[in-house]
């Protein structure tokens, strides 16, 4: 009850306290550059210089506190041995650059950039276009859609359910290997297979997102001009050449925001693999190795370079996404 | 031969029938106009003929061959439509040459007809540009090349010039009419715009509701009308029309002093019927029971608002300018034999 309490006046400070502060500050600004008197003008033009940064304001200082503070003090750690009480140099990095399993995880973080984006996006169009044309299509979507409610953690539990191993001969409770063994064929410890464990990893990544780009790749599909499908049909084009040289170059741009969407999610990927095999058979990617080596191993050190490196992979691709996207709106 | 037949053509939507078994024959090389208001169905019309929507019942048959369950790309029919439709990612150049890649013709050829038509329209310095980067005009003339590019057996217009303004409207209107002139093809043209009716057309088809309610060339429609719809859609300012009863051998009209002979046999005792007068066929005449509401002074003409003693509206084209605020009363002459007479029910033309 007293938690309950809590919440309530915190949510309650909370909304009264940026409505105090936007009402507040722009009293006091109005106090300051009254829009009457001889200078009606100049105080108008002066406080609609600052009106702005009144607005921005709380969002540039807890962004600041939360977002810009930490990656200076990640990379001034990284610099640092385990405990940040010797300054090391780019010790944590050459350290790196030798580490077999940093190396692991780079490559697997490269396999699942291409591949679970790529699926994502063309599971995705590919749904977003048969949906639309079936009469139980919203249902359909609807479906496709869910995964996308379910937490990353809670995905990966039903997914290690999906791959669980039982002996042969006893009755088969992971669905994947009951159908292997109905169909007569060996169980699997699936997730300890090298090579193919990631990528039964990456399908639960691709069964999530396919809806996120469905739903995005359905509206813009939708927002494609009737008329020059019809002057397609008319000038001879079939269904599939109306669908890849009509349709998908004119909502090209969309396909790149999802496209670039997902990479991002991709390169943060650790719940899935955290859960399911925690790096384990050469299933590790960057960010739980970071976690594994920053509080595992308690290396402050180490664990903020793996961030950092995460951080440069992630950056060019976001700057590409809000690019595009901004592309998209106007 | 008929460059495009319809026999009893119907179409339905669900349980709504919007197209009446409509029959018509357009000869080839003619430049038929639909034209109608607002869902009247002219588009759709045009659209099963294209191919673009299912044909429910009857048959259409382009150049002699039935095409009623054929697939638009195979009709040998090419279309323009209000919106352009022009492929945005496609250099102007593409946008062309679409259709004839579509259809496994050889790059060399492709590039000769659309090098040629370009010619045509004069869009040789636009052909590596975009749709973006093109006016409304040059917009609608791309659109109009890649129709011409095909070599189609019948082109498609579906309202072309209704996204452009005035200016360039009459401008294009100019253009379309030459071009049928020089490639000497089937057009079949929708339109709600009469003037671009009257203007461009062989042959007009008037549709209401789904029927055809006549077709003909242009000055027949505006002097021969068969009901009191055609009088009343073709022609601008449109036609007046007043309340009038036949009695003892003349048609007395409540909105007129002077009483017209009965000179049709339809014109039965009794009879209730509208008179129709063109606003041309009307001449102002000193003063008179006429109150004048309001003046639209062209320069050229003038268009007199008047409110005849019945309560019924007239306009009246005339060469004298009238003050644009109205007021004071005029009379009101013409001749009786510019007179049209309708049922007042049926609204069929009594001759």
């Amino acid at each position: 009850m007293e938690l309950f309490w809590l919440a309530i006046s915190t949510i309650v400070i909370g909304v009264f306290g940026c409505v105090a502060w936007f009402w507040g500050s722009n009293w006091v600004l109005d106090r300051i550059y009254p829009a009457r008197g001889p200078q009606a003008g100049d105080n108008i033009r002066k406080a609609n210089q600052i009106r702005p940064w009144l607005f921005l304001g709380p969002a540039i200082l807890f962004l600041t506190m939360y977002l810009v503070y930490p990656v200076i003090d990640s990379f001034w750690r990284s610099l640092h041995n385990a405990n940040g009480s010797r300054f090391v140099g780019a010790a944590n990095y050459t350290w790196l650059a030798g580490d077999a399993k940093f190396r692991e995880s780079m490559v697997n973080n490269m396999l699942w950039l291409l591949v679970v984006p790529a699926l994502s996006t063309l599971f995705g169009l590919l749904a977003a276009q048969l949906t639309d044309r079936l009469k139980w299509g919203n249902i359909g979507k609807s479906l496709i859609f869910m995964p996308m409610a379910i937490s990353f953690v809670g995905a990966g539990v039903i997914w290690k359910f999906i791959y669980e191993y039982r002996a042969s001969g006893e009755p088969q409770i992971g669905l994947l290997n009951w159908i292997v063994t109905q169909l007569g064929g060996e169980p699997q410890i699936w997730l300890t297979i090298p090579g193919w464990n990631s990528f039964f990893l990456m399908i639960v990544l691709i069964w999530i997102q396919t809806g996120f780009a469905m739903v995005i790749l359905s509206a813009a599909l939708r927002g494609i001009p009737e008329e020059t499908i019809e002057a397609a049909i008319l000038d001879g084009a079939s269904p599939l050449q109306v669908f890849f040289r009509i349709k998908v170059p004119q909502i090209m741009g969309t396909i790149a925001v999802v496209w670039t969407t997902i990479t991002i999610v991709v390169l943060k990927v650790f719940d899935i693999v955290f859960v399911m095999t925690n790096g384990q058979w050469g299933t590790q990617v960057l960010a739980n190795y970071m976690y594994d080596w920053s509080f595992r191993a308690n290396d402050a050190g180490r664990g903020s370079a793996i961030a950092i490196v995460l951080m440069l992979l992630v950056t060019p691709i976001m700057v590409w996404n809000i690019y595009n996207a901004r592309k998209e709106v106007r | 031969m008929s460059g495009v037949q319809l026999n009893r053509v119907t179409k339905d939507f669900g349980p709504v029938r919007v197209i009446h078994g409509v029959d018509l024959a357009v000869e080839q090389g003619e430049f038929c106009v639909f034209v109608g208001p607002s869902g009247c169905g002219k588009s759709t019309l045009l659209r099963m003929i294209a191919g673009l929507e299912e044909t429910t019942g009857g048959q259409i048959l382009i150049e002699g061959q039935d095409v009623t369950d054929a697939e638009p790309a195979d009709r040998g029919v090419a279309m323009v439509f209000q919106t352009y439709a022009l492929y945005p990612h496609m250099t102007v150049a593409q946008n062309m040459g679409f259709g004839l890649k579509m259809n496994g013709h050889p790059k060399a050829e492709i590039a000769a007809k659309v090098a040629e038509a370009a010619r045509i329209l004069k869009l040789e310095p636009l052909l590596d540009r975009k749709p973006a980067a093109l006016s409304g005009g040059q917009r609608q003339r791309v659109a109009i090349g890649r129709a011409i590019v095909r070599g189609p057996k019948v082109f498609l217009f579906d309202e072309p010039l209704s996204n452009l303004d005035a200016e360039l409207r009459v401008e294009m209107r100019a253009e379309i009419a030459r071009l049928h002139r020089e490639l000497g093809a089937t057009m079949i043209y929708v339109t709600h715009d009469q003037v671009e009716a009257m203007t461009m057309a062989d042959k007009i088809v008037v549709l209401r509701a789904g029927r055809i309610e006549q077709v003909g060339a242009p000055m027949d429609l505006y002097d021969d009308p068969d009901n009191r719809f055609v009088a009343g859609f073709i022609g601008s300012p449109a036609m007046n029309f007043v309340k009038a009863r036949v009695q003892g051998g003349q048609v007395v009209s409540p909105a007129f002093a002077a009483t017209l002979p009965a000179a049709s046999p339809a014109l039965t005792e009794g009879r209730t019927v509208e008179i129709g007068l063109r606003p041309d066929a009307l001449r102002l005449s000193g003063d008179g029971p006429f109150q004048v509401e309001l003046a639209e002074n062209l320069g050229g003409t003038t268009f007199a608002h008047l409110r005849a003693p019945s309560g019924e509206k007239l306009i009246v084209q005339t060469g004298q300018r009238l003050d644009p605020a109205g007021g004071g009363s005029l009379g009101l002459s013409f001749d009786p034999a510019d007179a049209f007479f309708f049922d007042a029910e049926t609204g069929q033309r009594l001759r």
